[in-house]
């Protein structure tokens, strides 16, 4: 299959979704939504805490909140904690933007950077692994069904 | 969102060799990109606004410069569309497979 040949530093995804901004707000930042898209993952976002964790309480990112400011931006570090190598690597940051557009379309899009110092992240989210967040987030605000049975 | 533009963007071979381009290294500028084309900026520049409208390249500005990104996500939608999680492993192997083949021969 196909490889990057140079990982990138800077990893850009973008999609349409039918729904309201403040829908995909509220499926990026509570528990209750992410489970049903991102891995399994239980993300609690605030103002000053951002936590994604296992069913199990474990920790699977951790990272702090740099700007937060529903239902538009969201702004916060990321350390993948689910294997030591990836947790020993330096943080890198995750950009949400949600732009509302014409006919009940919101345009998300994730930026994934500053990740010059952390290869192996950077290969573990390209790929599979922030399309799939996108395509099951669209899938669970669209159908209301998660792409996991 | 649109699968017809999707479709039509990858119609068009300079168009998909601008997205093979950014998939070597990302985030690169008009000036990168033109470099790389026999073509004039204004055509690479119509190329580019296709691909941007089919959600295939997505544009940030960076300081000064406008960096052009690739986004797979369109593609990986028109993937789920057809082929479900239950098929994926055996697509993906028989592509392994070719890909192995073929590069044994080369």
């Amino acid at each position: 299959m196909s490889t990057v040949t140079q990982t990138q530093t800077a990893q850009v995804y973008s999609v349409f979704i039918r729904a309201t901004p403040q829908q995909v707000w509220e499926a990026i930042t509570t528990p209750e939504f992410s489970h049903k898209y991102f891995h399994g993952a239980r993300l609690t976002i605030t103002p000053d805490s951002y936590s994604s964790v296992t069913d199990g309480g474990a920790d699977l990112v951790t990272g702090s909140v740099l700007e937060f400011d529903p239902p538009r931006r969201l702004v916060h570090t990321w350390r993948a904690m689910y294997s030591p190598e990836l947790a020993a690597e330096d943080e890198s940051r995750v950009t949400w933007e949600i732009d509302q557009r014409d006919g009940g379309l919101t345009y998300l899009t994730v930026t994934h950077d500053q990740l010059e110092g952390a290869p192996l992240t950077a290969v573990g989210v390209s790929g599979e692994g922030w399309m799939h967040v996108l395509s099951g987030l669209k899938t669970l605000l669209e159908t209301g069904e998660s792409l996991y049975v | 969102m649109d699968d017809d533009r999707v479709f039509k963007a990858l119609a068009d071979p300079t168009r998909r060799h601008l997205l093979d381009r950014l998939f070597e290294r990302d985030g690169r500028t008009l000036t990168e990109l033109e470099s790389e084309l026999e073509m004039s900026r204004f055509g690479v520049m119509k190329h580019l606004r296709v691909l941007e409208d089919a959600g295939l390249v997505v544009p940030r500005r960076q300081g000064r410069e406008k960096l052009h990104f690739l986004n797979p996500v369109p593609i990986r939608l028109i993937h789920d569309r057809w082929i479900d999680k239950y098929t994926e492993h055996r697509v993906a192997a028989l592509a392994d497979l070719k890909h192995t083949l073929e590069d044994q021969s080369a």
